[in-house]
């Protein structure tokens, strides 16, 4: 078990989101499911690193790095 | 029995839109929520023989925690019973395959108290996906009637029908419910509240799907993965982006030439059968000098708009737009933009007003407000018409640079001009712009779909027709503005012309009098006067008092330059190659050097390249940043700039 935050996952890895670190997690990926307990995979990067495609618990979004960087989780 | 009430909300991407002209057909209009810039659309839908219904489609939104001011919208129609528009039912419209998100918006609607129906939707891929679900106990946990629908294939239509006929039969108790007294004790603020909240909608909703919904997880289809690798792929990605782009610009001019060409002559004709058929007088000369010309000028760019619009929408339908803003958002904002400002850049071509109106979806505040104040710069199709006869008149047709036509390296090179002011302006509005804003950027990344004609030919003929509504009244108030001050003047030199022109050509043909008539009417009229007053400002960038009103004018919208060039130099008709050998043979009053020299052409290109041209721009800026601050920073910085840029230029050159 390791905690680390989403944006240092590789392509293709899982975690569990754990908490988030400060309250700047915007509400609206709050309510596209990105919330305590449920699963993340890294999809991809995009070609300059930045931003992030996510599968979080079925939906598909695409964060920038330094919100990512702000979301702690467990890796499985 | 008057309608039922219908209000459809849903997620974006569920083909809430769909299900929507699935229901009213083409019974439907678009309009605005009193005050603001949400669309509202509303249509009608026979529900059975006797019973109809009014269906309002609300924005898409994620949540009702009114967040953005589609959410607002949402949220004041269903919560508010004194609304207008509050329905006696509302349908949430879900997506199979989402269901745990877009069920969290279901368990917010159905706290309201409202009659509430299900409505899932793309059941045609359940069985490709592998999904089962227990329709019984799902509407039993989530108290409501559920129907299974394909908006795609028109199933299960009809039997949505049937629930909205019967909707009192309909629960309207909150089927999730949180403890009040919990909420209050650990948490303080609002926003850790909502969090709070959030979580625990997501629980209840884990706890309805594990008991109800099974998916066979070697069902799932891989053509989301499959595409992403080729469409985000780090070379070919950008490849395919810039080729489609390309094919789009292309295609935008070909295809449009046609049905351009086609409607200049059909307005032309048009104002040569009022004059033909109505009697001399006031009236027929404001329709055909001013009313006429003043609405062709307007429907002349809805081939390109209904194009781009076309090429727009079927982008975003398929789901392929989402990747373009992941491809392009890291490089965007190293100018201080967001990958969502792609969008806008690239309407921006057709036409300012729809591309400023599309930068509502970037979050940033920042980052929207300098997509919006560099919009303007990118070369929209307005500018054409001033380009190509500038163009012509200084540069020969059979110029070549190696093997290719100067004429169309030039107008290429004024497009690139275009973008790259967008981007330096950018860099530098990024650079001095002190603004305080949170930066986020959420994108959702929809699945690929083929793109449904009927959708496609909806927006296309939508956003086409609030175009030209919103830019036609302003242009046409203009144009009959501006035939007043031209056909208008003080004092005697306006309203004895006849006289002083026929006294001063005594030898001249009818013909030749009437020229000379009109020419100096119009130096003598309120807007020749207004052009000779400026003259001093102007001459340093080689204008003269003609090309002085047509600034003025076009100040109403860029093409309206070749409009009025057109009746300053008499010309009877708006035909370019009789402009074109006029505007050749200009001379100065005093030097009597020719107008047109090639200084004075590149800084009239310069000019309408950067100024702030057009009154619907402005009028949308105030609109979408909600003041006159940052519509008249725009303009000045704007203008100013083109002013300083195209002196600069015709001093080099001259």
């Amino acid at each position: 078990m390791k905690v680390s935050t989403i944006a240092s996952l590789q392509k293709g890895e899982r975690a569990i989101i754990k908490s988030f670190e400060g309250i700047d997690v915007p509400l609206k990926l709050i309510e596209m499911g990105c919330i305590e307990g449920n699963y993340v995979e890294v999809l991809q990067r995009a070609p300059l690193k930045d931003p992030i495609y996510l599968n979080i618990s079925g939906t598909y979004l695409a964060i920038r790095i330094e919100v990512a960087s702000k979301i702690m989780v467990e890796k499985l | 029995m008057s309608d039922i009430k219908v209000a459809l909300i849903g997620n974006p991407n569920t083909g809430k839109t769909s299900l929507f002209n699935r229901l009213t057909g083409l019974n439907q209009k678009v309009g605005n929520y009193p005050g603001i810039t949400v669309d509202k659309k509303v249509g009608h839908s026979k529900l059975n023989n006797a019973i109809s219904a009014e269906v309002i489609d609300l924005p898409g939104t994620y949540s009702l925690n009114a967040s953005s001011l589609d959410e607002d919208v949402a949220v004041q129609v269903l919560s508010d019973k004194t609304n207008e528009n509050y329905p006696d039912v509302v349908v949430v419209v879900v997506d199979i395959e989402n269901l745990k998100r877009n069920l969290y918006l279901y368990t917010q609607v159905k706290d309201l108290g409202i009659p509430t129906i299900l409505a899932v939707n793309m059941a045609d891929q359940m069985k490709n996906r592998g999904i089962d679900i227990d329709m019984q106990k799902m509407e039993s946990l989530l108290e409501t009637k559920i129907a299974l629908v394909s908006s795609k294939q028109n199933k299960g239509v009809s039997f949505l029908k049937k629930l909205i006929v019967d909707y009192r039969s309909l629960s309207t108790v909150p089927c999730f419910i949180d403890e009040p007294s919990v909420l209050s004790k650990i948490v303080d603020t609002e926003k850790k509240k909502h969090h709070l909240e959030t979580v625990r909608r997501y629980q209840f909703i884990k706890s309805v799907l594990e008991k109800t919904y099974s998916q066979d997880p070697q069902n799932a289809k891989d053509l989301r993965s499959l595409l992403d690798r080729i469409l985000i792929h780090k070379y070919f990605g950008y490849l395919i982006f810039f080729t489609i782009l390309f094919s789009i610009f292309q295609a935008l001019f070909s295809w449009s030439a046609f049905p351009m060409d086609y409607i200049d002559s059909t307005f032309a004709g048009f104002s040569e059968m009022v004059r033909a058929h109505l009697s001399e007088g006031v009236f027929t000369n404001l329709l055909a000098e001013g009313i006429i010309p003043g609405i062709g000028g307007v429907v002349i760019f809805i081939p390109q708009i209904a194009f781009l619009f076309l090429f727009t929408s079927v982008l975003e339908e398929s789901g392929y737009m989402s990747r373009v803003v992941f491809l392009m958002d890291k490089i965007m904002r190293k100018f201080g933009l967001s990958g969502k400002s792609i969008v806008p850049l690239i309407s921006g071509t057709a036409c300012a007003i729809p591309a400023i109106m599309a930068t509502r979806n970037i979050e940033n505040w920042k980052e929207r407000l300098i997509t919006i104040l560099v919009t303007p710069f990118t070369t929209c199709s307005a500018r054409l018409p001033v380009y190509a006869i500038i163009i012509s008149l200084i540069v020969p047709p059979e110029a070549k640079f190696m093997s290719f036509n100067v004429q169309g390296l030039m107008l290429m090179a004024l497009y690139l001009l275009g973008f790259g002011m967008a981007i330096l302006a950018a860099i530098l509005l990024d650079k001095f712009l002190k603004l305080d804003t949170k930066s986020y950027f959420v994108v959702e990344m929809p699945n690929y779909k083929l793109p449904l004609f009927k959708n496609v030919v909806y927006n296309v003929i939508e956003k086409t027709k609030a175009f030209v509504f919103e830019a036609g009244k302003i242009i046409l108030a203009l144009s009959i503005l501006l035939w007043v001050l031209a056909s208008y003047g003080p004092g005697k030199d306006f309203s004895h012309a006849e006289e002083i022109i026929t006294e001063k050509y005594p030898n001249y043909s009818e013909e030749e009098l009437e020229v000379e008539i009109s020419s100096y009417k119009l130096e003598n009229s309120y807007i020749g006067i207004m052009g000779k007053t400026i003259e001093p400002v102007i001459r340093p960038l080689g204008y003269d008092w003609k090309i002085g009103i047509a600034v003025i004018t076009s100040f109403a919208a860029r093409e309206v330059f070749v409009g009025t060039l057109a009746t300053i130099y008499s010309v009877g008709s708006e035909e370019e190659s009789t402009i074109k050998d006029r505007m050749r043979n200009e001379v100065f009053q005093d030097s009597k050097k020719p107008v047109y020299s090639f200084a004075t052409g590149v800084s009239i290109l310069l000019f309408y390249a950067f100024a702030m041209q057009c009154m619907s721009t402005i009028a949308i800026v105030k609109r979408e940043t909600n003041g006159w601050k940052w519509p008249l920073i725009q303009m000045s910085i704007m203008s100013g700039f083109a002013y300083l840029i195209a002196l600069i230029a015709y001093q080099i050159l001259k």
